[in-house]
C-alpha cells in the first residue's frame, strides 16, 4: 500500500536501506504509474529481492526534491526533469538517470466546451478531419478561432499545463506552433496543479489543458470539456514518464538499480496484459493511489476515451502503451527531443556540453545490462530516426523478435538525432 | 522597519498554520509578511505581492506553479532560486524535513533570509508537534474506552476482577506481538459476532 509523504525527521530518514533492497519510491497519482504500483503490489520487486515502499506526492517539484535529497531513491518522473535537473535549470544542478521508460503516451489536450464549439463551427474546410480529431484539423481550427478572438479585442487564452518541464508542455507547444500559433503570445501558458484542472475550466479561469489521465476523462465526466486531442495523435509512440533516479545512487547501488528495472519490466508487461486490465484498473482505483474510479482507468487502459460529454466512448490508437513497441526502452532519441524542444523555448541555450549532459541522462546501458539476463529482447541501437515508422516494423534485435510500433509526428516531421543542430536550426527560421 | 524587511509572501492553505508564522515573522520584526489561504487566482496575486521571499507548505500542489514562475516564465523576470543558499543542504533538509519550502530572490542577504526561514521551520515544527500530541491524546483516549469495554465483557463472563481481565489482556497483547487496545477491539468485535 501507499503511503501519504510522511514528514521524515532526521532521525528516520527515508531511502537509507538500499543496501538491503528496501527502496522509497515518490509517484504522483496517474495512471501512467501503473508499473510501480504492479511491481510493488503483484509480487515482481520481490522476486528481485526488493522491498518497495510507495510514496504519493502532491507535486512534481517534491518528487524531484526528495529524490534530489535522497529521501527518495528513485521516482515516477515526467521525462524531461531528469534532464532539467541534470542541467540544473533554474536551481542546482543534480546529475539524474532514467535507466527505464515507464510508457507511451496516454496524455491528451481537453479544451473547453464553448471554445470546442466555436472551433467545430470554423472547421468547415476539414469537417471530416476534425470529427476525427485529427491534430493539424484542430489545430487549424484553433488557430482561426483565436485569430479572430484577437481581432475582436479578446485576451488570448489561457491552457494549463503541470510543470514547465514536462512532455506536456513540450507536446502543447509542438502542437500550437504546428498549427501557427505563438506559444508565449497568442495563448498564456500556466501552471496549474491537475486536481484543480476540472475546477478551472467549470469557473472559466482556464480554457483547456493538457495533463496525463485520469484528468482528460475527468474534466469529460464533469461535463466540462471535450478532449480535443490526444498525445497518440500528436506523436504516436511518443515518450512520457520514466523511473528517475540521481546518478550518484545507480553508481552506488548497481544491483538493485539493476533489479528495480527487472522489476519494473515485468511490471510493465503484467499492466499491458489485457487479461490484467479489470485487476488492474481496481488496483489503481484504490485510495492510497488514484482515488478515482475504476471505470474511468478501465477505459484508459482498454484505450477508448469519451471524448465529447455524453457521447460514447471510442478506441483510440496506442492510447498508452506500457510495454508493447520497446515501450520501456530509454531511447536516447527521445531525451535529445526533449532537449531540443527546451533550446527550441528558451528554456535552455544550445551547447555541445548542454547537449552532451542531456545525452547522458536516459541510460539505455543501464537497461540493457539488468534485462540481458532474463532473455529479454533488446533493440541493437540506441537510438532512432523519430516519426520514421509509417507502420509497426521489425528491427534489429538481440533476439531478432522486436517490433517498433508506428511513430509519426502529426506534422510530417522527422527527428534525426544525429542532426540535432540541423533540428534545432530549423525551428529559428 | 528593520534592515532586511522583505517582502515576505506565505502561501499555505492552512489557515491556523499560516497565522502561527505570520505572527512569528511579526514577532521577529518584518513588517511586509502577506498570507495567501486562498489558492484561487494565485499567480495574479503572486505578481500583486511581488514577494522576494515565499514560503509554501510542501504538501500544497501549488509548488508547481513557483516552478514555472521562478523558472522560465516570462511573468517574473527576476532570477529566482529555491532557498538561501544553494550550496546550504543542511537548512533545505530541515525545511523539508518540517514540510515547507521556501521561494528566494537571488541576492539577497543570506543571514537575513535564513532567520525568515528558520522562523516558518520553527513554527511549522511547532505546530507538527502540537498535532502529533493531539492525535496521541485522541489515541489514548480511545484506547481506554475500547479497553475499558473489554475488561467489562471478560468481568461478566469469565467472572474475573477488573485487574485480572486486564492482566489478561496485556498477556495475550505481549504474546501476540500487538497492542493491548488492540486484542481488546479484537474481543469486542468478536462478542458482536457472537451476540
Amino acid at each position: 500500500m501507499a503511503h501519504e509523504p510522511a514528514r521524515p525527521s532526521r532521525g528516520e530518514r527515508l531511502g537509507n536501506d538500499a543496501e538491503t533492497g528496501a527502496l522509497t519510491l515518490g509517484f504522483i497519482p496517474l495512471v501512467d504509474c501503473a508499473p510501480l504500483v504492479v511491481a510493488a503490489e503483484k509480487g515482481f520487486a520481490r522476486r528481485e529481492g526488493l522491498d518497495l515502499t510507495l510514496m504519493r506526492e502532491v507535486s512534481w517539484a517534491n518528487i524531484r526534491d526528495r529524490v534530489a535529497l535522497g529521501h527518495f531513491d528513485a521516482a515516477h518522473m515526467l521525462g524531461p526533469m531528469p534532464i532539467a535537473s541534470s542541467l540544473g535549470l533554474g536551481r542546482p544542478a543534480v546529475a539524474m538517470v532514467a535507466p527505464f521508460s515507464l510508457g507511451l503516451g496516454g496524455n491528451a489536450v481537453t479544451l473547453s466546451l464553448d471554445l470546442f464549439a466555436a472551433m467545430a463551427e470554423t472547421a468547415a474546410g476539414d469537417t471530416d478531419q476534425f470529427r476525427r480529431f485529427e491534430p493539424m484539423a484542430v489545430g487549424r481550427a484553433l488557430a482561426i478561432v483565436l485569430r479572430d478572438r484577437q481581432a475582436a479585442g479578446h485576451e488570448p487564452p489561457t491552457l494549463a499545463i503541470v510543470h514547465p518541464f514536462s512532455s506536456h508542455n513540450y507536446e502543447l507547444r509542438y502542437w500550437l506552433a504546428s498549427a501557427g500559433l505563438d506559444p508565449d503570445n497568442e495563448v498564456r501558458l500556466a501552471v496549474l496543479p491537475p486536481s484543480m484542472m476540472v475546477d478551472g475550466m467549470i469557473e472559466r479561469q482556464i480554457d483547456g489543458f493538457c495533463a496525463g489521465e485520469p484528468w482528460n476523462s475527468l474534466a469529460v465526466a464533469a461535463g466540462a470539456g471535450v478532449i480535443a486531442v490526444t498525445k497518440s495523435a500528436l506523436w504516436r509512440q511518443g515518450p512520457e514518464k520514466v523511473l528517475g533516479l540521481r546518478a550518484e545512487f545507480a553508481d552506488r547501488f548497481p544491483e538493485q538499480t539493476a533489479a528495480l528495472v527487472r522489476a519494473l519490466y515485468e511490471a510493465a508487461r503484467w499492466a499491458a496484459d489485457p487479461a490484467n486490465i479489470g485487476e488492474l484498473a481496481l488496483l489503481l482505483s484504490d485510495p492510497a493511489y488514484l482515488s478515482t474510479p475504476a471505470a474511468i482507468i478501465e477505459s484508459d487502459l482498454r484505450g477508448t476515451l469519451t471524448r465529447v460529454p455524453g457521447t460514447a466512448a471510442e478506441p483510440v490508437a496506442d492510447f498508452l502503451v506500457f510495454h508493447e513497441y520497446a515501450a520501456n526502452f530509454p531511447w536516447l532519441s527521445h531525451a535529445l527531443w526533449f532537449y531540443a524542444q527546451m533550446v527550441r523555448w528558451g528554456h535552455v541555450d544550445h551547447t555541445a556540453a548542454h547537449a552532451e549532459t542531456a545525452r547522458r541522462v536516459y541510460r539505455p546501458d543501464l537497461y540493457r545490462a539488468a534485462l540481458a539476463p532474463i532473455g529479454a529482447d533488446l533493440p541493437r541501437a540506441s537510438a532512432k530516426v523519430e516519426g520514421a515508422l509509417q507502420r509497426p516494423t521489425p528491427v534489429a534485435s538481440r533476439l531478432g523478435r522486436m517490433t517498433l510500433g508506428p511513430d509519426g509526428f502529426f506534422d510530417g516531421r522527422l527527428f534525426d538525432p544525429d542532426q540535432l543542430d540541423q533540428y534545432i536550426a530549423s525551428f529559428r527560421s | 522597519m528593520i534592515e532586511g524587511d522583505y517582502r515576505i509572501l506565505v502561501i499555505d492553505d492552512d489557515a491556523t498554520r499560516a497565522a502561527m508564522i505570520e505572527s512569528g515573522l511579526r514577532e521577529a520584526g518584518h513588517t511586509s509578511v502577506t498570507v495567501i489561504t486562498e489558492m484561487r487566482q494565485l499567480l495574479r496575486r503572486i505578481v500583486e505581492v511581488d514577494p522576494e521571499v515565499i514560503m509554501i507548505d510542501l504538501g500544497n500542489p501549488n509548488r508547481d506553479v513557483l516552478d514555472e514562475m521562478f523558472q522560465v516564465s516570462r511573468t517574473v523576470r527576476r532570477p529566482v532560486a529555491m532557498f538561501v543558499d544553494q550550496s546550504d543542504r543542511a537548512s533545505i533538509e530541515a525545511a523539508i524535513d518540517a514540510g515547507v519550502s521556501a521561494y528566494v530572490v537571488n541576492g539577497l542577504k543570506r543571514d537575513r533570509v535564513k532567520s525568515v526561514l528558520d522562523t516558518a521551520i520553527s513554527r511549522f515544527n511547532a505546530l507538527n508537534r502540537l498535532r502529533d500530541e493531539l492525535d496521541r491524546t485522541k489515541q489514548a483516549l480511545q484506547d481506554r474506552k475500547v479497553i475499558d469495554k473489554a475488561k467489562g465483557i471478560l468481568m461478566k463472563n469469565r467472572s474475573l476482577s477488573e485487574e485480572d481481565a486486564y492482566a489478561l489482556l496485556r498477556t495475550t497483547a505481549m504474546k501476540e506481538s500487538r497492542r493491548v487496545a488492540e486484542v481488546a477491539q479484537g474481543l469486542i468485535t468478536a462478542m458482536k459476532l457472537l451476540e
